[in-house]
Parts: structure tokens; C-alpha cells; sequence
């Protein structure tokens, strides 16, 4: 089924020394910048526009649109921030991007930027990638020499500034405004909207913010046109994209393919569940979005179709389960890890999904009350919607949605203990053998 | 905000409101209260606290929120529909739900609290109406409390870090020596031992939690709020005119809070009035009239004080001595303006001051053309504010607070001429401007839209009030104490050929003049004290009251009525917060003044007629002088008077103890 | 180290931006965000020492206490936990004699149970020193900390060879030291999509 994968962004994965500018040029690197530089920013916005792409971080936002929405008369620097903070579970495509290939990113944020009229544009990398940080620093180095950075670039008059920022371990700065906060020296809290970004933004200032993906679409839609671009999809979710398949799946990896690709094709080209194995659940687009079943494998996997389905595209992080799992563990976990990375600014999030972890605590160790279900969905419902941010929201999603498909696992959780009814060696990589 | 108005509808009332009032304050407008933490009037929004969720069914565009939305961060749209928790069950489910959540790590603590019968979440969870609880787990635990200054306890289990106090901390204050730390569940109020909260408005953050996470050292474990007594009254530390409540139980004020009033203070009071509980300790007070008697003070009844004190002050027979009266900055107008007519109408004199440190002729005269031109309101609006020797977080610290709003919405530029660098200038961002203020002030040119501010220590630099005076900057005088400005408008100044206090205190120290004075501070002033008849109304037994001659202790201020007036010149009300058993200063003076009129009335006119009289058995009362003539001659067993260095006279002893009789 | 500091805000359009890398910075010299470094930051960024612990208590990676020579972070969240991950923190915690939080008493290792660290398709997964230790089963995991324990060169595929949690906090600090180019383009499962790697 390989036919089906666009390797398009991934097309220099795995070359010698790929993340080097000399190898990224010799695969048409920069040729997309050069086109956009003879251009006027305007024009180049209309084209992004044109091509549709969509926000890869999660909320599917018309990247071009967002671009416009920068009040090119407000006296104020514009500034380009790349949301590298890739910690949303299951989420696992920007981190091989940029160790691939960053010069990739670094060519779309010089068109961008050229398209926005910014000349400082940051990259917010999450902190706890030591070499991601290496070769992040290193590719700026390189284009600061080889004039694609700096003042007057490739003679083109226009100036750029490239700061790669570390950050320190919080998903809350993966949420826009909360990263702005984080970027300005502060505790990284979301901030109240309006003001929306694109007007005051970083230091009060219009500001864009995307995705890594969606910056490192840019150069290949103004290498090829938007039309091309437009022309893989579906009809309101253009272009590719690189889906994350992980768990128990044979081969998990980045799948990149159109838009619209369904769930039953990825895992064929993922060499389907690991031997001997059935679906149990999946994530269409990490922990945050509602959990599938096999009953869903046929649905385009694109915005519009896993709206339909009940669920979102997000980040296209599929988490694969199959039937040695136990679904009140994994609930757990993500909760451990909402409640762990809750900022802490609003109530219901703060203190609600403290309170989904202690009952689920005592629904995975057997020791759960009569009850501690319609509780858990209690609480859910005073956690949904009335939070500050949709980090609540995500942590609620995950709850819900398996309760949803597997009451009755719940349930057990009063009598019995996961472990028990689930052995936690049998969903292990190596059981069965080793990997 | 705006002129332009906005009407809306909530909880099917049609209300309008300024454009750009959020939901919440635009529902307090009709009565309708929502329930809130994190919102505060005086703060910016926030919206964290989500208690104050409402429906909106139409948010003026036709279209509704598919959730509820938080009333404090939303502001009003024409023809928005909102619904509350009256109307909404909707909105009731939510605010019952983010209530629950806040309860669950809550220690209740109710019982041991300070906060408990005026406490928002006691209260609002009762609103609520859920009354039990379904959290059956472990609740987050801290150390508890906590000192984060040397006034302030944190108690973090209590905490629903609605972030008001930090908030205040930085955005109102500029002091954000606390801030919220952690992450998550254990998000907490964070602070260092190494900066401690030591801001003068630190107190403001005890007043604002919605809990009693933040509880005053001074006020722990004092009283229930309804034991309490309340009583709004004027600030009476400094000249910044604020609003103040006091609280008092059994007759002793157990605390202070900062009351309202959007043109002084708006709802924050600085640290100095709020932990001042008495202007004098009780072991400190004076409480009946002393006389000094071979060196020591020892207690005297009115009469025999009232009667020492006409005595040394009225001359004794025939004659006015020449008195200084000194009043101090520190009484109501009323019982300064006793004192400017008592000095004038009864002491024949024009010599009395308010101020008690070194003054110059030039700031006399700079003081004679007070009026008001500044309001706090001007501050804000003003292109460029110049301190000239007046420091506002030290001097009026609600000053300081309007100059540090006003600069952090960028519009203000604050300079500083006669300050040296320091952390208040900092955070006003201010030019410290350097050269005489002579100098500097003509170099800045200033025009009408900016304001000079200067403070008392202006006298000592000559030529700087009279620079000031010339400008065509509205300026205005900022004194340290709360009665200044009206003992100034009440004439406690020379107005003609009085002596200043310089003047009067040379004259003491000469010993021509006897001195009057209220319970003032003056330093240095030992040997004028010492040579001159000194009668004081005085309260602080370590005070003046170590050298005066007469003391007359009056009521506090917190035990009487009258008026305070800032520095604005707008009049403040006092009200007394507890009961006293001690007169007035104006009531002492008018005793004083019966005394010595009839003092005077009988020394010299009804002395011959006395003579007539005195063998006329058929005399019963002298209509001319009010005396009633005793039967017998009176006893001559006349109660020394306080030495009286000017003016002894042994007929005085005698005419004194006919004096006793008029009713004091 | 406060030239440095001064370095990192000239970085930036505002100095209180600098605020993060700083603090790294102050962790690659003092193995934790101690009380000295605090006091240095907040003088040079005008800031209360409160503010800068509300930033430095906020974000996972800044340590309250000193980190061992290595730092080994095991992936706690739901799919690494399912796949082993459990497993692989236990063994790792009974080899060091360790718990999450705490350090070995020689200081030669710090343990921690961190979030999903965006290498899924790699579950397992283990960081020291926030390099990439992929595919980890309890063996692996206990063998690479005998070879750190014993001094020898340790690898990671899709990371430069373990030095010490310190100069990696200097790397995110922004201090690059000139190593991008070890460890290799990308892993396998990266490569799915271009099994080849590349047309050229």
C-alpha cells in the first residue's frame, strides 16, 4: 500500500547528513524561498490561501487565513512564532522533522515571515530534546552564513532573524497564547482572547503562530504551486499530511499520505496490528481527541470526517490498542499526565482532573465504589466546556470517550483490578518475543 | 470607557451600561449579584476562577454560546441576551459544579478561620445550594501558615488561588514579592524569605482574599465578624484623605479595612492606617489633667487644671500674657478652628502655627495662597507629574498608587527633583532630575496639563515654593499629616503679625511667651518647653506632656466626630468608632475660654465691687460677673498653682480658689 | 557564568524573555536552579526573587535539587507505560536503587518518570540526559546504565554520544556545542514513508 504515501516532507529522511544545508539544497532546498523572495508578501500570502493547507497542530486553522488576519497598519513588529512544543501524547512528527531535516522548517519560516513582514521569527522547541536543540542551532548557524539569515537576504532587501528558543517541560506552552506567555519570561498560563494574537501577540504585538508541519508545508506548496497542493486531499482538507502510528502496530512510524486517508489504509501500510492481535481501541489525533473503535476504520481521516465521526483530526497521533490492554490503564495514565501538566490557572481543570485521577485509581486497582462511574462523568461534566483553555477539554475527551465504548471494563474496575483482568506483560513490545 | 451605552438584557431585565463594562458589573448594576473569586473591581480581569459562569443564549448577533461563559471577562454587546444562575438552570449547573471542585480540596477550616462569617466562599457555597459533598478522596495538604512578611500569615490549604492578592502585587502595588508558583494541583502562592511581602499596601491582600488564606498577625483569632461593629470613617495617618471602616468590639477598635471611595482611595488603604488601631495605646494615655507641681506632673481635676492653665495663659489680673498657640497637623478642622479662635477672640493673639518644624517666611507666604487645584483624578490625566521633596509611597501612599496606575497605562511621565534613587522611583519609572529645584523647575517648562507635587520638606530649600508659585503648572502642597490642610483653611496661621512657630519658639526660649499647644511632636524644642508656660492638650504621657506645665487630655480622634481635610482640600468625614469620656480639644478650649472670661470679667470689674460687697450680708448674687457670693469667706486654703515663671502673683492663689467655683 | 547570562538576553527583543534559557544555564552549572542563580537572574532581569521561582517551579525540567552526572527519564504516559515502559522504569528503579525524584548516593544517576517525550513510535522510550534511548526493553535499559556506570561510550541512534546532563543543559541554554552532526538522520520508524531513504 506504499503507493498511497506522499513522501513529500519526508523525502530526505534518512540521507547522510540531511540536516545539513548542502544536502537539504540538493533536494530543491531553498528553491521555494527563491520563488517566494521574487514575489510580493502579498502574493505569497494569497497563495498559501489558495492551497488550503490547514494547521497541523491540532485545530486545522487556514493557515493562510491566519497569516491575513495581521494588521499589516499596526505600527508594532510582526513577528513568526513555530510551536515546536510537540508534547501532545501520541504526537511524534515534528521531533524526526526537525532532526531529518531543519533546514525544511527554516525555508518555510523564511517565506513566511517574508509573506507576514516579520523579521524576528522564533522557534519555541520543547526542551527535552537535547539534539533536536543541536540541529536546530546548527542549521540557523548555516543559513546566517550562507546569507538565507541576516540582513538584506540573498540581496532581496529583506531582513530576518532567527532565535531558537529552548523551552522546559510543560505541554500547557504547546496552547498558543500560553506559549506567548512562556516566550515573554513568564509562567506559561493561556491568556484571555480577545486580544486574539494576530493583533497582540508576542510583547503586545501581531504575531502568528504555527505549527512545525504547517511552516514546513510552505516551501514545497511554493516550489510546486498551490494547485498542486490543492489537488491531494479532500475537498476541505487539502493537501498531505504525516500521520503517527504507534503502539501495537508492526510498524510503527510517520505514514505521510493525502489528506482523507482512512484508518484501515494506514494500517495496512503499517503492516497491520502485531501478529496474532485484534484492534481494540485507537486515537485518531492523540490523547485528547475522542477514542475510535474498529467500528471507525473506514472513515477519511480528515477534519471534516472525524467531526462526523465524533471525534477530531488533532495532531493525526494514532495510538493503536489491541485487546491486551487494559482501557482503564491507559485512561488513567492520560489522566496522570493531564493532572500532571494542568497549568493550574482555572478550577475546573486544576482541581477536576486531581479528582478523575483518584477515582480512577481506585477503578484500575479493583477498589472502585459503586457509582465511581456516573461520578467520573459527573465530574466530567463539570470539567467540560467551563475551563479556561481545551487542555480540560482533552482530559475530559479521553475520559469520556472510553467510558463511552467500555462501560463495562469500568465497571469491572469495583471488583477487579486491571492487571488482573489484563495482564500489563502481554501488552509489552517484546511479549511474545522479542522485538 | 466610552460615553456610548449599551443595552443588553439579563435574566430578562433590559439594562444599559458604558460600552466596554463586562457582563458582571453590568448585572451589579440591576442588583443581580453572580457569584465570583478572581474578579475584583480594582483588578483586571482574569477569568480563572470560572464561578461566575452565565448562558448566553444570544451574544447580540443572533447567535448563542454553546457554553456557558465566564460574567467577569466578557464585556457587553447590543442586544446580548445573558442569563444567571436566577434564571438558568443551566448556569446554575455550572457555577454548582465549579463550586464543588473548589470545595474538594478545601480544609474547611470554618471554625478556626478568620474569615468565617464574612467569608465569600462560605457564603457563596451556600448560594450554591449543594450541601453535601461527593469527594470521598484525599485532599492536597501544605504546611500551614505560613509568614510571608511580619504582618501576614498564608495559610495555602485555603487558597482558591483566584491570584487577587498577586495581582494586586504587581499590576496595582509593584511590589510583586509574591507570585503564584508550581504548577497544577500544587499551583500555590509563592514567596522568598530572602524579599519578604514588606509592602506598604501589603495589608490590602488580607482584605481582598476571598478566603482566609491571607489572615494579619494583628487581627488572628481576634473577633467574629458579627461581634463587630462597624464605623466609616477618614484616615487620620496622613493627608491622602482615605476612606477607612473601623471594626470594634466592646469599645476597642480590633481592626481597620480600607473603606470605598472611587475619588481618594478606591478600595485600598495603605498599611500605616490599616494596622493603627489607636492614635495613642491605652497604657500610653494620658486620662485626667495633670498639673506640674515642683518639677513632676500630678493629677489635677478640670477645674484646678482648667484654672492653672487660664491662669498662666490669661496673665492674671490686668493683662493678656503673649501666648504662642502651636496646634499640630494632627486634629479635625473643628477642633483646629477652636484653636484659631481661641488664639485670636480670647488670647488676643495671631500668633499660632500648625506646623511644628523649622519653616521659612517664604513657605508662610507660599501657604497663604493654598487653594485647591489638584484632584487625585488629575493625576491620572496629566501629561507629567514633578515630586518636588515629596516621596508619595512615604508620604501619601494612596498617591503613589494613582501615580503608579497612571504609569503603567503608559500615559504618565513622573520626575523627581530632591529624591534620591530608590525602589519607588523605579517602579514610577521616573527621571530623577538633578540641580537646585530653582533650576530644574524652570528648565522643564512646564505648562497647564502638568502637576507639581510638593511635600513639606520644600521650606527647607529656599526659593523653591516661590518658584512653584510663578508656574503655570497646577501644583499642590502635599503636608505629612492628616489635619494640616485644615488647621490651614480653619486660620491656624499668622495672618497678620503673628509669629510663626520659629518666631514663637525663639520667643519661648526667651521667655516671653507663654505656649499653648495640642499634643504635638517638636524636636529640639527642650529648652523653649522648658522656660515657657506650657499648656498642652496632650494625650501621649512621653510626649509634650514631659514638659508642659498644664496638660488637658481630649478625646481621640477615633472617639469623636468632625472632619479631616487632604490634600485635595476635600472635606473627609470622621466618625467616632468607639465611645470616650474625654471632651474634645474645641470642648476643652471653650472651658477654657468660659475660665477665662469669667477670669477676666471678675479680675476687672467686679474686684472693687467685690471690696463693696464684702461686708453687705444682704449681697446674693453679682449679676455683673455671674459670682455668687459665699456666705462666709471661703476657706483660704488655696491649692498651689503650677509655678508660673512669668506671671507670679500671690493674689493669684486667692482669686484662684474663688475662681474654683465657677463651674468648669 | 553572569557574562553568559548577559549573553542570552542580548538574544532577544526583550531581556525577560531570557528568562528560560537562563535558567538552563544556571542548571549546567549548578546541576539544579539553586538559590545563588535565582538571586542573579532576578537582579539581571529586574525581577523579584518570587517571580523567578514562579517561572522555575512552573516547568518540569528545572530541578529543585541537584541531577546525577545522568539524568534517566523513563516515559510514563499511557502508550509507553502499556508498551513496557512500566517495566523498564521498574528495572531501571531496582538496578539504581532509586525511586522517581531522587538521585544516587555516588551522584552518578538522577531518576525521573517523565511525560510522552514525542518519540511513540519508538515505545519504549528512555531519555538520559534528553537524548533518545529508543525501543528499550528492562535489559537494554539496565545495560546502558552498566556501560555509563563503567565509563564506556554510550550512543544513542538519533543522538550524540552521552556526556552529562549538565553540558546538555548548556546545549538547550543555547550554547551550541558543535555535535549536531553525530547520530543519524532518522530512525526507522521514522523512515516508513521512504524506506530508502531519499531519491539522492
Amino acid at each position: 500500500m506504499t503507493e498511497l504515501l506522499t513522501p513529500i516532507l519526508s523525502a530526505n529522511w534518512g540521507v547522510d547528513k540531511s540536516w545539513t544545508l548542502k544536502s537539504y539544497l540538493s533536494f530543491d532546498g531553498f528553491e521555494g524561498a527563491k520563488k517566494a523572495l521574487k514575489l510580493k508578501p502579498e502574493e505569497v500570502l494569497e497563495i498559501v490561501k489558495e492551497s488550503g493547507l490547514r494547521g497541523r497542530g491540532g485545530a486545522g486553522f487556514p493557515t493562510g487565513t491566519k497569516w491575513s488576519f495581521v494588521p499589516q497598519d499596526n505600527p508594532n513588529p510582526k513577528y513568526l512564532v513555530v510551536n515546536a512544543d510537540e508534547s501532545e501524547p501520541g504526537t511524534c512528527k515534528d521531533m524526526p522533522l526537525l532532526l531529518a531535516s531543519p533546514h525544511t522548517l527554516l525555508e518555510g519560516i523564511v517565506i513566511a515571515s517574508y509573506a507576514i513582514h516579520c523579521h524576528t521569527a522564533f522557534v519555541y522547541v520543547r526542551g527535552e530534546v537535547a539534539h533536536v536543540a543541536r540541529r536546530l542551532q546548527a542549521a540557523v548557524a548555516e543559513l546566517y552564513a550562507a546569507g538565507w539569515l541576516g540582513k538584506d537576504i540573498q540581496g532581496s532587501g529583506f531582513d530576518l532573524d532567527v532565535v531558537v528558543h529552548s523551552g522546559a517541560g510543560a505541554y500547557i506552552c504547546g496552547e498558543e497564547t500560553a506559549l506567548l506567555d512562556s516566550l515573554e519570561g513568564k509562567r506559561g498560563q493561556p491568556r484571555l482572547r480577545p486580544p486574539f494574537p494576530a493583533v497582540a501577540g508576542l510583547y503586545a504585538s501581531p504575531t502568528v503562530i504555527n505549527n512545525v508541519e504547517s511552516i514546513s508545508s510552505v516551501p514545497c506548496i511554493l516550489r510546486n504551486g498551490a494547485e498542486w497542493f490543492s489537488a491531494m486531499g479532500t475537498e476541505k482538507s487539502k493537501g498531505f499530511t504525516i500521520y503517527s502510528l504507534s503502539g501495537h502496530v508492526a510498524k510503527p512510524g510517520q505514514y505521510e499520505a493525502p489528506l482523507g486517508t482512512t484508518f484501515a489504509q494506514l494500517l495496512e501500510c503499517a503492516g497491520g496490528m502485531r501478529a496474532g492481535h485484534e484492534l481494540k481501541f485507537f486515537t485518531p489525533g492523540g490523547s485528547s481527541t475522542p477514542i475510535l473503535t474498529p467500528a471507525d476504520v473506514d472513515i477519511p481521516m480528515d477534519y471534516e470526517g472525524m467531526v462526523g465521526a465524533g471525534t477530531m483530526l488533532g495532531t493525526k497521533a494514532l495510538q493503536v490498542f489491541d485487546e491486551t490492554t487494559s482501557i482503564v490503564r491507559t485512561t488513567l495514565r492520560w489522566s496522570e499526565f493531564y493532572a500532571h501538566e494542568s497549568c493550574g490557572k482555572c478550577t475546573p481543570c486544576r482541581e477536576g482532573t486531581g479528582w478523575l485521577v483518584q477515582l480512577l485509581k481506585r477503578l484500575e486497582a479493583g477498589q472502585g465504589h459503586e457509582g465511581d462511574v456516573d461520578k467520573l462523568l459527573s465530574v466530567c461534566d463539570d470539567i467540560n466546556g467551563l475551563s479556561f483553555c481545551a487542555l480540560a477539554g482533552g482530559a475530559v475527551a479521553c475520559v469520556t470517550s472510553a467510558v463511552k465504548h467500555f462501560r463495562e471494563e469500568f465497571e469491572l474496575g469495583y471488583t477487579t483490578p486491571a492487571w488482573e483482568a489484563f495482564p500489563y506483560e502481554l501488552s509489552t513490545a517484546w511479549a511474545g518475543g522479542a522485538k | 470607557m466610552s460615553e456610548e451605552l449599551v443595552t443588553l438584557t439579563i435574566d430578562d431585565r433590559e439594562v444599559s451600561v458604558p460600552k466596554g463594562t463586562t457582563i458582571i458589573r453590568a448585572a451589579e448594576s440591576i442588583g443581580v449579584y453572580i457569584p465570583r473569586f478572581c474578579d475584583h473591581p480594582g483588578l483586571a480581569p482574569r477569568g480563572s476562577c470560572r464561578q461566575c459562569l452565565v448562558e448566553i443564549p444570544d451574544a447580540g448577533n443572533g447567535r448563542g454560546f454553546p457554553a456557558p461563559q465566564a460574567s467577569c471577562t466578557m464585556t457587553v454587546a447590543p442586544g446580548m441576551i445573558v442569563k444567571t444562575q436566577m434564571t438558568s438552570a443551566k448556569a446554575k449547573a455550572a457555577q454548582a459544579g465549579i463550586m464543588e471542585l473548589l470545595l474538594i480540596n478545601h480544609p474547611l477550616d470554618c471554625p478556626i478561620c478568620d474569615k468565617a462569617g464574612e467569608c465569600p466562599l462560605q457564603n457563596q457555597a451556600l448560594l450554591a445550594e449543594r450541601v453535601e459533598s461527593r469527594f470521598d478522596g484525599v485532599k492536597r495538604r501544605y504546611e500551614k501558615p505560613v509568614p510571608i512578611s511580619s504582618q501576614l500569615l498564608l495559610d495555602r490549604e485555603r487558597c482558591v488561588l483566584c491570584a487577587r492578592c498577586t495581582r494586586f502585587a504587581e499590576e496595582i502595588v509593584g511590589d510583586p514579592f509574591i507570585s503564584l508558583c508550581e504548577r497544577g494541583t500544587h499551583q500555590q502562592v509563592g514567596f522568598s524569605g530572602e524579599q519578604p511581602f514588606e509592602s506598604i499596601f501589603a495589608g490590602n491582600v488580607v482584605q481582598i482574599c476571598p478566603v482566609g488564606a491571607l489572615t494579619s498577625v494583628q487581627y488572628r483569632f481576634n473577633a467574629r465578624p458579627f461581634d463587630l461593629v462597624s464605623v466609616d470613617t477618614t484616615c487620620e495617618q496622613c493627608a491622602a484623605g482615605c476612606a477607612l471602616r473601623t471594626d470594634s468590639r466592646h469599645g476597642t477598635i480590633r481592626r481597620r479595612l480600607a473603606g470605598v471611595n472611587p475619588e481618594v482611595n478606591g478600595e485600598w488603604s495603605c498599611d500605616k492606617g490599616r494596622f493603627t488601631l489607636a492614635s495613642v495605646p491605652a497604657e500610653q494615655r494620658i486620662t485626667t489633667p495633670q498639673i506640674r507641681e515642683n518639677g513632676t506632673l500630678r493629677p489635677a481635676s478640670w477645674p484646678e487644671a482648667l484654672s492653672a492653665a487660664a491662669d498662666g495663659l490669661a496673665g492674671g489680673y490686668g493683662g493678656d500674657a503673649k501666648v504662642g498657640v502651636l496646634t499640630g497637623g494632627n486634629l479635625t478642622k473643628e477642633n483646629a478652628a477652636a484653636y484659631a479662635s481661641f488664639a485670636r477672640e480670647v488670647l488676643h493673639t495671631d500668633s499660632i502655627d500648625f506646623r511644628t518644624r523649622q519653616v521659612s517666611d517664604e513657605e508662610t507666604a507660599f501657604l497663604r495662597q493654598q487653594a485647591p487645584q489638584v484632584t487625585y483624578a488629575d493625576l491620572e490625566t496629566a501629561a507629567r507629574v514633578v515630586c518636588v521633596d515629596f516621596d508619595p509611597e512615604v508620604d501619601a501612599p494612596i498617591v503613589f498608587l494613582r501615580l503608579f496606575k497612571a504609569v503603567t497605562k503608559g500615559k504618565l511621565q513622573v520626575l523627581a527633583l530632591g529624591a534620591q534613587p530608590g525602589r519607588t522611583w523605579e517602579k514610577l519609572r521616573a527621571e530623577l532630575v538633578s540641580g537646585t529645584p530653582k533650576q530644574a523647575l524652570k528648565e522643564l517648562d512646564l505648562t497647564v496639563d502638568d502637576i507639581i507635587l510638593v511635600g513639606e520638606r520644600a521650606a527647607a530649600t529656599p526659593g523653591t515654593l516661590d518658584t512653584i508659585s510663578f508656574l503655570r503648572a497646577k501644583w499642590a502642597w502635599i503636608p505629612s499629616h492628616a489635619g494640616d490642610i485644615g488647621a490651614l483653611e480653619a486660620g491656624c496661621l499668622p495672618q497678620a503679625d503673628g509669629l510663626t512657630v520659629n518666631g514663637i519658639l525663639n520667643a519661648a526660649m526667651d521667655g516671653e511667651i507663654a505656649l499653648l499647644t495640642d499634643d504635638i511632636e517638636l524636636f529640639a524644642a527642650e529648652g523653649a518647653l522648658a522656660k515657657a508656660f506650657t499648656v498642652s492638650l496632650a494625650n501621649h504621657k512621653e510626649g509634650i506632656a514631659t514638659a508642659a506645665d498644664v496638660v488637658l487630655p481630649t478625646a481621640l480622634v477615633e472617639e469623636q466626630a468632625g472632619t479631616l481635610v487632604n490634600w485635595e482640600h476635600r472635606a473627609g468625614v470622621v466618625n467616632p468608632a468607639i465611645p470616650g469620656t474625654l471632651p474634645t480639644a474645641a470642648e476643652v478650649l471653650a472651658r477654657l475660654q468660659a475660665v477665662i472670661e469669667a477670669y477676666r470679667a471678675y479680675t476687672r470689674e467686679d474686684d472693687a465691687d467685690f471690696e463693696d460687697y464684702e461686708d453687705d450680708d444682704d449681697y446674693e448674687a453679682d449679676e455683673v460677673s455671674g459670682f455668687e457670693r459665699p456666705e462666709e469667706p471661703p476657706a483660704a486654703a488655696a491649692p498651689p498653682t503650677a509655678a508660673a515663671p512669668s506671671e507670679p502673683e500671690a493674689s493669684d492663689a486667692e482669686t484662684t480658689s474663688e475662681g474654683e467655683e465657677v463651674p468648669a | 557564568m553572569k557574562e553568559e547570562l548577559e549573553q542570552i538576553m542580548a538574544r532577544y527583543p526583550q531581556p525577560r524573555s531570557a528568562i528560560m534559557p537562563m535558567l538552563h544555564l544556571v542548571q549546567s552549572y549548578e546541576g539544579y536552579v539553586s538559590d545563588a542563580g535565582v538571586e542573579l537572574v532576578a537582579e539581571l532581569l529586574g525581577l523579584t526573587i518570587a517571580q523567578v521561582r514562579g517561572v522555575s517551579t512552573f516547568y518540569t525540567q528545572y530541578r529543585q535539587h541537584p541531577a546525577g552526572k545522568h539524568h534517566i527519564g523513563v516515559c510514563a504516559t499511557a502508550l509507553c507505560a502499556v508498551l513496557g515502559g512500566d517495566a523498564v522504569y521498574a528495572a531501571v528503579s531496582e538496578k539504581l536503587g532509586i525511586k522517581a525524584d531522587e538521585t544516587t548516593a555516588d551522584g552518578l544517576f538522577s531518576l525521573e518518570r517523565i511525560e510522552c517525550n514525542a518519540a511513540c513510535d519508538f515505545a519504549p522510550v528512555m531519555m538520559i540526559n534528553w537524548e533518545f534511548m529508543d525501543n528499550m526493553t528492562p535489559e537494554k535499559a539496565v545495560a546502558i546504565l552498566d556501560d555509563l556506570a563503567a565509563g564506556k561510550p554510550v550512543q544513542p541512534e538519533r543522538g550524540a554520544t552521552l556526556t552529562s546532563w549538565k553540558e546538555n543543559e548548556r546545549v538547550l541554554a543555547g550554547f551550541y556545542d558543535g555535535r549536531a552532526d553525530e547520530g543519524v538522520s532518522a530512525g526507522v520508524s521514522s523512515l516508513r514513508s521512504t524506506p530508502k531513504g531519499g531519491k539522492k
